[in-house]
């Protein structure tokens, strides 16, 4: 099978998925307590039983249970979000808002932490039991283990409280209206702290799933071959040991790439990071329903999308994977 | 009988802000936690909304730190002898954002058919309304059914926000469009909005009060997290926090910092007033001697002291001492464990679990329920914490799914706006968070507030509800705890910020900065 048909019928599967996802997500949602009729009502600081039901009406809550599915599943299935009663606008607009700045931070943060972790990875490997090995092995538990809002904190306090460096929060100095070079300048330093505290911990993964890999596939015996063929170290490290070792990072990375989008709640309250993990937050806070599932589903439709990715990316880095399908 | 009517000084003195002293210009960063919905005041009237719309949209009225109301967009006003009739005269030469005149037109139009729609907790004082005419563009009506003591409080912004006719009528008011970049008269206008980040509102230069704003602009800054807002006023990012914009522990190291001022007025027309509701109809909170325990049991000098770090005032009964119509002619309940014991011992209390809704607003108020859990055990009350989110609380109070439930509600400067709807039995009614939650009747008491409502006389009304909060508190409907007090923390170079009863919610109209 062409790798092109391949994607075709993975992707026909995945819009499926996402439908079925979308019905799940619903009814788990309602199945929830708490009702954004009587929330939005409760924050006005008085409610009576006329705005309630004004509300519950508004916001169609009012029909069957069952209508009320079909109605937005069938709305999914054109690629209508739906509409946003408590923010009084499309969902769809709400996520658009702010998606480009959750893929800047989460993809940052990925780049660095697989970048770093592979190369740190292969370095400790290279010098298993030394020092070095120690201290990265050390470090890579530490940020492994450290609390991703605790390290968050603990850089604002650090680098923009005590030392003064780098902002400690928000996406750009707030009414400087920089253009340009500047503003690109001024974002990339607003994205410093966020991008590392989000990423250390990946980054620790990474690397200790690089170490492990390369220790295994060292020992095996094409690598012995290798070394009777006379290569140098470093080219049997980066051709022979590496290609066979990053398969389960490329499998992890795939994982953990597809919640990119969900999984930066923390980090965006900490840094008020005007991101989409704080919209889907506050709006579960308020049982904003459609931009609930509207978020959930953009979520999930990364993950699919990544393990495509993942799947593409196995065939590129190991040739044998296509062949054997 | 009594004529309340704007003296030529009251507008003399409002006209005359400028003075030589007060510098124009300037940038103000205000936190505003959590982020609102929206900003059209008429149909969002939540704390948040009220913050940053109040520069916004103006009210007819606006109400100083007595609760005294004074000229905003009605420069005078007339109350006929029988209470019947309230005649408004609005200032000439008013323009909406958008260029539009506004005139008595509008205010018909937004009291009578717009917040008659969209605005529960005025509706139902626009029940006492027969109707709302404009004789000429600057005068306007509201006449009566009845009397209705606190009519002359419902003209704050919050309460009754002008909206432009121009813009509304004959639309679908939650769905129009204009409801993203909103049109008022207030001092600042609306320029931009980054959702997650910043609302920013610049100086309205046609602005019918000469000299005001002083300020160029404001920024309304969103930080969700409470310690990261803590950390921008400390690194200068932000120059105000709002009451209850940061943790309790976190202000007497703010306030200590130099060149750091705060306030505790600018609450006044809200008081707001924090009790447990307890459950009258089942249960051991169903017995009155068990309730009366309850107030007994807790050491409220010692909650205020350490989990609200020395602000509040121990509330004595329903009625915050800041709001008209106080009394502390009541049983005051001291914390006296050992008769609290005895009024179990006298119910024959068996150890029945009462399960304890949190409010889930932070930190503080955990721990307040842990603090009230402990001195309820020490008296032998099995208390179970019930937590849940902002959502489940709403759920759980309005289904009167509950035993104790913690809650605050603003006052509104008077106890027919902002009292009785706890109290009386017209009120109770599932579905609302905000009414006769805990299921007190009491027929007679019922009478007594609709009477005291009705009556025109200010001191008619004192001996009335005097009455009502002596026999009210020994019947503890709810459990009493705190007058709440939220400090605004600013840096000390920000001049006049508080000085109306609405706080911050207008603070922006009158501040200038020193340089």
């Amino acid at each position: 099978m062409s790798v092109f048909v391949a994607i075709l019928s993975r992707l026909a599967k995945a819009a499926l998925t996402l439908l079925a996802i979308a019905v799940l997500n619903f009814c788990l949602l309602h199945a929830a307590p708490g009702d954004p009729a009587v929330v939005l009502a409760g924050e006005a600081g008085a409610a009576d039983e006329q705005m309630i039901a004004q509300l519950r009406e508004r916001f169609g809550l009012d029909q069957p249970f069952y209508i009320q599915l079909a109605k937005y599943v069938g709305g999914v299935a054109q690629l209508d979000l739906g509409y946003s009663f408590r923010q009084n606008a499309p969902v769809i607009d709400l996520i658009a808002e702010r998606l480009p700045a959750t893929l800047l931070l989460t993809l940052t943060a990925f780049v660095i932490s697989l970048v770093l972790g592979i190369a740190l990875g292969v370095a400790a490997a290279a010098r298993v039991g030394k020092p070095q090995d120690s201290l990265l092995t050390t470090l890579a538990l530490l940020f492994y283990a450290t609390p991703l809002y605790w390290a968050a904190l603990m850089a604002v306090l650090v680098f923009s409280v005590w030392l003064g460096w780098l902002p400690g929060f928000g996406y750009e100095t707030v009414g400087a209206d920089y253009t340009g070079l500047a503003r690109v300048i001024d974002i990339l330093k607003h994205l410093i702290l966020p991008a590392l505290t989000l990423g250390l911990f990946f980054m620790a993964v990474y690397m200790r799933m690089t170490r492990a890999s390369m220790l295994e596939v060292s020992t095996a015996d094409f690598v012995k071959t290798a070394k009777a063929k006379g290569l140098s170290g470093r080219v049997i490290r980066r051709r022979h040991i590496l290609r066979n070792a990053i398969l389960p990072v490329v499998t992890l990375a795939g994982l953990q790439a597809g919640q990119l989008v969900g999984g930066a709640v923390l980090t965006e309250t900490v840094f008020a990071w005007p991101g989409i993990g704080r919209l889907m937050f506050e709006s579960l806070a308020a049982r904003d329903y459609n931009t609930i599932l509207g978020v959930f589903l953009v979520s999930a439709a990364m993950v699919i999308l990544f393990n495509i990715v993942t799947d593409i990316v196995y065939r590129l880095v190991d040739p044998r994977i296509g062949a054997r399908a | 009988m009594k004529h309340l009517k704007a003296t030529t000084f009251l507008i003399a003195a409002a006209l005359a802000a400028p003075l030589a002293a007060q510098e124009a210009g300037g940038r103000l960063d205000i936190v505003v936690q959590p982020e609102p919905p929206s900003l059209m005041l008429g149909l969002v009237q939540n704390g948040p909304t009220q913050l940053v719309a109040g520069d916004i949209y103006e009210g007819l009225l606006q109400y100083n730190t007595d609760l005294d109301p004074q000229p905003l967009l009605a420069e005078s006003w007339e109350i006929s002898e029988d209470g019947l009739t309230y005649t408004f005269h609005l200032r000439d030469g008013v323009t909406w954002h958008d260029g539009e005149p506004f005139t008595a037109d509008d205010v018909v139009f937004s009291a009578d058919v717009f917040l008659r729609e969209t605005h529960a907790r005025l509706r139902s004082s626009l029940a006492y309304v027969e109707s709302i005419t404009a004789p000429d563009p600057l005068t306007v009506v509201f006449q009566l059914k009845e009397p209705f003591g606190p009519f002359i409080s419902v003209f704050e912004t919050g309460t009754m926000p002008m909206v432009p006719k121009h813009i509304y009528e004959g639309t679908d008011f939650a769905t129009n469009e204009m409801n993203a970049t909103p049109i008022g008269t207030g001092p600042f206008k609306f320029e931009a909005w980054e959702k997650g980040s910043f609302i920013h509102l610049v100086k309205n230069e046609d602005y019918y009060v000469d000299g005001l704003p002083y300020l160029d602009e404001v920024y309304y800054r969103v930080i969700p997290d409470a310690a990261s807002r803590a950390v921008a006023f400390e690194t200068g990012e932000v120059d105000v926090l709002p009451g209850g914009s940061v943790e309790n522990w976190d202000v007497p190291r703010l306030t200590e910092m130099e060149g750091v001022c705060s306030t505790g007025s600018g609450w006044e027309f809200f008081a707001p007033h924090a009790w447990m509701w307890l459950n009258n109809r089942e249960g051991p909170t169903s017995d009155v001697r068990f309730r009366q325990a309850v107030m007994y049991a807790m050491d409220r000098n010692f909650q205020r002291d350490v989990v609200w770090n020395g602000f509040g005032t121990v509330a004595t009964g329903p009625v915050s001492s800041k709001t008209n119509f106080y009394s502390d002619d009541v049983t005051i309940y001291d914390y006296n464990p050992d008769k609290a014991k005895e009024l179990l011992e006298e119910m024959g209390y068996d150890g029945e679990a009462v399960r304890l809704l949190p409010l889930p607003y932070g930190e503080t108020w955990q721990r307040w329920a842990e603090a009230i859990r402990q001195n309820l055990t020490e008296v032998g009350i099995n208390v179970e914490i019930d937590s849940t989110d902002v959502a489940g609380w709403n759920e759980k109070t309005s289904q009167w799914d509950y035993d104790m439930a913690f809650t605050y509600l603003y006052q509104y400067g008077d106890p027919a706006l902002g009292v009785s709807r706890n109290y009386t039995s017209d009120q109770i009614s599932k579905g609302s968070p905000w009414n006769n939650v805990e299921g007190y009747e009491n027929p007679e008491l019922d009478e007594k507030w609709f009477s005291a409502a009705t009556m025109i006389s200010p001191e008619d009304r004192q001996t009335a509800y005097n009455e009502i909060q002596k026999e009210i508190v020994d019947d503890v409907p709810v459990a009493w705890l705190l007058e709440l007090e939220f400090p605004t923390i600013y840096r000390c170079d920000i001049k006049d910020l508080v000085t109306t009863g609405i706080g911050v919610n207008d603070g922006p109209r009158n501040a200038w900065i020193e340089k």
